[in-house]
């Protein structure tokens, strides 16, 4: 589109850059193809990104409900859900093996195509050039690329679910041997394939946009945007480029060895496995560990991975609408550094009831609770952030609130669950989901929404509807707690995961009342989604429109494009910037972009 | 019908929710949206107090109703248990007290500091002494908790007292095979190719002698209050778990690496079961690893007893041997030969002159 869309924008954008505008005019003629399909415009790229997840989202959000109906409502049967999933709820009643399948591409599609995908790759691409100070990425080929093969995983994830023993259903982290066996689950067959498949793919996606992050940031920023004058959010995505760049090819190789195991005979994985009604099988001398340590160095990572991008939006929204600098900035960034760090040194947690050694173990419970240190370092720095500050609740500041609520409660939890010798007990129990749930799934949804609808005007160059925005924030927060923090007691009571039905456990089914109220909630909260979702869609077309260039007052270089970038993002030259991006409230101004010379008698910070 | 219903009145309801917005997007625009803009902010600074106050009255609500029905009330059934008891309370004073600290703080901030056209914010952008503050005292408590919960670490995946029991546990789809090494103390190797599900669900070697007095019991496992037990944990397919949460222990099964676990039940199955005034009481072992598609009935059954219980319980036990060769069990040498008999006699006999 390059700069027609400038040249039409609304009166007041642009503004002096207008002059410029027209000598770019002639080059570059786009088609609908390069211009919304195949693009390498970074800006639309993140939008392929984020709708494609927004899909996904819609889909494993709807599979979470379909499960926890079974949870919720084991006796009842329900028509409809026959003429659905036809016999995979045979007479009204979802199956063991659709609820396995159900729980599983859940668990995968969350974790890698919306939190991974979906965030990264929606917010890396969208908000790195625009903030640095760039034209596009380092590669907008590759970037393009990157979509794109996301863009086939998801066929690919897509198509398993319609093969005839259904997808894979033991579990998003797909442990051997049960994941190797098409004999010991009906779903490690081709449904297993399809799903290694699509991981691969994925991996692919996420390492060619990762390197492009990583090389933009390091090299494209603009004149006098040195490291330390980035924002946050930049920070942020940098440092999640890099643990994805470093832990997904540990994932890839780990499943090399998997497709080796299921199908060139090959005992990676395998030893002494006797399958019922197939016999002894001749594999001798794998580990089945092994694979756990290898799943789980990237596993770890892609905690932060999804978690970082969420910390840095929600740092630079809070201190845009506190109207305030964000307080402690290099601690900021020595504290994403310390965690991206640990990140790597910490895996093995998950596996405290492996049977691993327990001197391994114990380095590992010392390394895991060191990760509160700059967590807590974090939520300090929030909370001063808006202490004195002059508030506006914009719904993507709203959302921000909610992430450093919903982080805190489940940051603790997780000073449970690191130290082993509490880790045994509540080691895969419903403690457990409520603890990541809380901490990984819904916080960083949170700072999803929050960076959605706080750069929906950059986006877009409209509004969305605030009355809808707040309605959607309310709901959400207050069912997310609802589902999760009850959850706690059932894993206080020992309740496992992953259980298709209580009923038959003396144990456990006093909880069948909680289950269904639990499940009504998500629900309810499923549907306040698609209030967003419409929201969303609607305002693309219909919201109100931005008219004025920098609507929040903000800072950083974004705002100093036209309310519609075109390709390159700035008409003429890009602005050179003197300042790090958190001059707010400084000296009795509102706040000071980073394009500002700094002033001879401007005081220091 | 009644789907059709909820869709119809779900339907109803976006529309009605989705007209007052759009209405309320107009009124902003005809009141002046700096106007409304401000008032909504009002509205949301309060709401967040609101939140804040009914939150905690949620968390104090829920903890009323569902706190009897964890195991914290009747406490654990292992003497090692309550060590994961008491540093479970000790964390949850600290996350407690740091997690209604901190929610107060971030709603009431955002309260108090909402946008007023009076206040003039403070450019406090950092302060090392604060950062020092809040780094060095979280350090110094996950320090008290690393070093509470490393001992204990260390205690329950140590040696397991010498005067434990042994047992051998293997988890299969979908259920528990449990071993007792028999009169002579030890128990016979095993193979897995060996497996077969109608007489030798373990793969035990017959030509190994030490096999030939050990006990196999499926899905119930006997154990005596007050002596330690040491669990041999394997598995004969996927990987399982023996999840004990009485017990407060858990231990993945995997197939091909045996792991251990121990610890000494406190009470028999009937003292708990008055203990929590259930008369259908048991100690479950939940499968707490995904395994299949019936993971969810993979269920498996402790019954603590007394000694003398336990061993009146072992005595009545034919050793597994006899199920796959039936023709060499003395119950039923009055109908065979003598010679078929005579060794299995002889190899009894040898044990008891050992005790």
């Amino acid at each position: 589109m390059s700069n027609e869309a400038v040249l039409h924008a609304p009166a007041g954008a642009g503004l002096h850059h207008e002059a410029h505008g027209d000598h770019h005019h002639e080059h570059h003629h786009e088609t609908f193809i390069s211009k919304y399909v195949f693009s390498m415009d970074h800006k639309m790229i993140a939008k392929q990104f984020l709708i494609t997840g927004m899909v996904w989202a819609v889909l494993g959000g709807l599979m979470s409900v379909l499960f926890r109906l079974q949870l919720g409502y084991p006796e009842a049967s329900f028509p409809w859900l026959e003429d659905i999933l036809g016999k995979w709820a045979e007479g009204g009643k979802i199956t063991p093996d659709a609820y396995y399948a159900l729980v599983t591409t859940h668990g995968t599609v969350l974790v890698f195509f919306v939190l991974t995908a979906g965030l990264s790759g929606t917010f890396a691409n969208f908000l790195i050039p625009l903030q640095i100070g760039a034209r596009d990425m380092a590669s907008p080929f590759m970037n393009m690329l990157s979509y794109w093969f996301f863009f086939a995983a998801s066929i690919v994830m897509l198509s398993s679910m319609f093969v005839e023993f259904g997808p894979f259903s033991g579990g998003w982290t797909a442990y051997p041997p049960l994941s190797a066996l098409a004999s010991a689950s009906p779903g490690s067959g081709t449904g297993m394939d399809l799903w290694l498949i699509a991981m691969a793919l994925f991996v692919v996606s996420s390492l060619l946009g990762g390197l492009n992050y990583i090389a933009t940031i390091l090299n494209m920023r603009t004149k006098g945007m040195s490291m330390t004058r980035l924002p946050l959010t930049i920070w942020a995505l940098f440092f999640t480029a890099v643990l994805g760049v470093l832990s997904f090819p540990v994932l890839f190789s780990g499943f090399i060895l998997l497709i080796f195991d299921r199908n060139f005979g090959t005992s990676f994985y395998l030893s002494d496995i006797f399958i019922n009604g197939v016999g002894a099988l001749p594999n001798e001398g794998g580990s089945a560990i092994l694979y756990q340590h290898l799943f789980w160095f990237l596993g770890h990572p892609e905690v932060y991975i999804i978690l970082l991008p969420a910390m840095g939006m929600a740092s630079e929204i809070l201190s845009v609408n506190s109207r305030k600098p964000i307080f402690g900035y290099m601690a900021m960034v020595g504290s994403l550094f310390a965690i991206a760090i640990l990140a790597f040194l910490v895996w093995a947690h998950h596996m405290f009831v492996t049977g691993l050694n327990p001197f391994l173990g114990s380095v590992f419970v010392l390394l895991t609770l060191l990760i509160a240190v700059p967590s807590a370092i974090k939520v300090f720095n929030w909370l001063t952030t808006l202490w004195r500050g002059n508030i506006r609740f914009t719904p993507g500041m709203m959302f921000s609130i909610g992430f450093v609520s919903l982080f805190i409660s489940g940051g603790l939890t997780g000073i449970w669950l690191g130290n082993s010798a509490l880790d045994i007990h509540l080691h895969d129990t419903y403690f457990v989901i409520a603890h990541f749930h809380i901490v990984m799934g819904v916080a960083s949804m949170f700072g999803m929404f929050a960076g959605i609808y706080h750069w929906f005007p950059k986006m877009y160059g409209r509004y969305m509807n605030n009355t809808l925005s707040y309605l959607h924030f309310w709901i959400t927060l207050a069912g997310a707690y609802m589902i999760f923090w009850p959850m706690h007691y059932q894993g206080l009571a020992g309740m496992p995961r992953r259980y298709y039905d209580y009923s038959v456990w003396e144990s456990f089914k006093q909880f069948a009342e909680l289950n269904r109220f639990i499940s009504t909630v998500a629900m309810i909260v499923f549907a306040a989604q698609l209030l967003f979702l419409f929201n969303f869609f609607y305002s693309v077309f219909k919201g109100r429109k931005v008219t004025t260039q920098n609507p929040y007052g903000s800072n950083t270089l974004e705002w100093t494009t036209p309310i519609n970038p075109g390709h390159g993002n700035w008409v003429g030259e890009i602005p050179e910037v003197h300042r790090w991006a958190y001059d707010y409230g400084k000296d009795g101004k509102e706040f000071i972009s980073q394009t500002t010379p700094v002033g001879a008698e401007e005081s220091s910070h | 019908m009644t789907a059709l219903l909820i869709t119809a009145v779900s339907l109803l309801i976006f529309v009605v929710i989705f007209q007052i917005s759009k209405a309320s997007e107009y009124v902003a625009i005809l009141k002046g949206e700096e106007h409304s803009r401000k008032q909504n902010n009002k509205i949301n600074g309060f709401l967040m107090v609101v939140f804040l106050v009914l939150g905690l009255i949620g968390v104090w609500y829920c903890n009323e109703v569902l706190y009897d029905k964890t195991l914290l009330p009747q406490g654990s059934a292992s003497v090692e248990g309550e060590r994961v008891d008491s540093m479970l309370w000790l964390t949850l004073a600290v996350t407690g007290f740091v997690f209604i600290g901190t929610q107060i703080v971030l709603f009431w901030f955002a309260y108090k500091y909402q946008e007023s056209d009076n206040r003039k914010v403070v450019f406090f952008a950092h302060s090392n002494k604060l950062e020092a503050i809040w780094t060095v005292i979280p350090a110094i408590v996950l320090t008290v908790l690393v070093v509470i919960g490393l001992r204990n670490w260390f205690l329950f995946t140590g040696e397991a007292p010498k005067e434990a029991m042994v047992v051998e546990v293997t988890g299969k789809q979908f259920g528990w095979i449990f071993r007792y090494p028999g009169k002579d103390g030890a128990f016979g190797k095993k193979y897995y190719k060996n497996i077969d599900n109608a007489s030798n669900s373990l793969g035990l070697i017959w030509d190994d002698q030490l096999t030939h007095d050990d006990l196999v019991m499926e899905q119930t496992m006997y154990l005596v209050k007050g002596r330690p037990v040491k669990l041999i944990i394997g598995s004969r397919d996927v990987i399982h778990d023996v999840g004990l949460s009485h017990f407060r222990m858990k231990m993945d099964a995997v197939p091909g690496i045996p792991t251990t676990m121990w610890f000494t039940p406190k009470y028999t199955t009937k003292e708990m079961k008055e203990k929590t005034g259930n008369p259908d009481f048991q100690f479950e072992i939940s499968c707490d690893q995904m395994c299949g598609n019936s993971h969810y009935s993979m269920k498996g059954i402790i019954e603590v007893v007394d000694q003398a219980e336990f061993d009146a319980k072992m005595a009545g036990q034919s050793p597994y041997y006899y199920t796959a060769f039936p023709d060499k069990d003395p119950a039923n040498a009055k109908k065979d030969t003598v010679k078929l008999v005579a060794k299995p006699v002889e190899l009894a006999s040898k044990v008891t002159a050992k005790l």
